[in-house]
């Protein structure tokens, strides 16, 4: 139970640095950060596969992408980058404030609340299935939705990127 | 009892990353921190639906359903990061407030 505690506390502690640091290649690698943490829980929860997308799409291919873009966009000059900074930390200071409050009255919420855990169905027909026995099985159409998206994309960045003709 | 406690911290580890991630999005003026308050919006909803899947004891549906909210994901940033690169070869800029030609 401490051990979740200290991931969950440091997941939080990621995503916080990642909506307030100053720069963005920082912020990418903060976002990286807490996809990495987001996949150690993952683990411990026993989502394996879906871990290993975790790591490998998003804090892999994601972070390249958002690094390529900060990359080809260029920064301002000092003195502008410098002023922006100032008003970024007037307008980000509120937000740790709003997370602890926020985070107190849930958690004092939930100290009273006796909810309990929703009951295993064993009869349900999808638990006790495998994860390729779901995937390939009962959400088939997932999978042919999983790739018009990767085709709409596909097209998308085809499009964006598309030499003009003058 | 110990079992009701860490769902407990799951959850409200969840609801405080989403409200990191609005916060990111309602504030920020810059095109890429816009994408990155909506990741981690997103990994918050990736974390909530696996351990909902956990509490309700259907984990490989759970897994199914975050491996397709993960390509999705994958494709929104992608399109959305070609889209902020061609504001910015038109208005040399990623403020949010000084985009106003998106026309085609």
């Amino acid at each position: 139970m401490v051990l979740t505690i200290i991931v969950l506390a440091l997941m939080l502690i990621a995503a916080l640095w990642t909506v307030m640091t100053r720069g963005l290649v920082r912020a990418a690698l903060g976002l990286a950060v807490t996809s990495i943490i987001l996949t150690v829980l993952m683990f411990m929860l026993g989502a394996g596969l879906a871990a290993v997308f975790e790591l490998s799409v998003c804090a892999g291919l994601i972070t390249v992408v958002f690094v390529s873009t900060i990359a080809m966009t260029q920064p301002s000059s000092k003195s502008e980058l410098l002023e922006k900074t100032r008003n970024r930390m007037r307008r980000y200071w509120f937000l740790p404030v709003i997370i602890v409050v926020v985070g107190a009255v849930l958690a004092w919420l939930s100290i009273g609340t006796t909810v309990s855990l929703p009951t295993p169905v064993a009869a349900d027909a999808t638990s006790g299935l495998d994860v390729k026995q779901v995937l390939w099985g009962l959400r088939q159409t997932d999978l042919v939705g999983q790739v018009i998206v990767i085709l709409a994309g596909v097209f998308g960045v085809i499009v964006l990127f598309k030499e003009r003709k003058t | 009892m110990e079992a009701l406690a860490i769902f407990k911290a799951y959850w409200i580890v969840i609801a405080l990353v989403a409200i990191a991630g609005v916060y990111c999005l309602v504030m920020t003026r810059n095109f890429i921190r816009v994408l990155i308050g909506l990741e981690l919006m997103t990994k918050a909803a990736t974390l909530l639906i696996i351990v909902a899947g956990l509490a309700a004891n259907r984990m490989a549906l759970a897994q199914s359903l975050a491996i397709t909210l993960i390509v999705v994901e994958v494709v929104v940033v992608s399109v959305a990061a070609g889209i902020v690169l061609s504001v910015f070869r038109l208005d040399e800029s990623l403020d949010i407030r000084k985009s106003r030609n998106l026309k085609g």
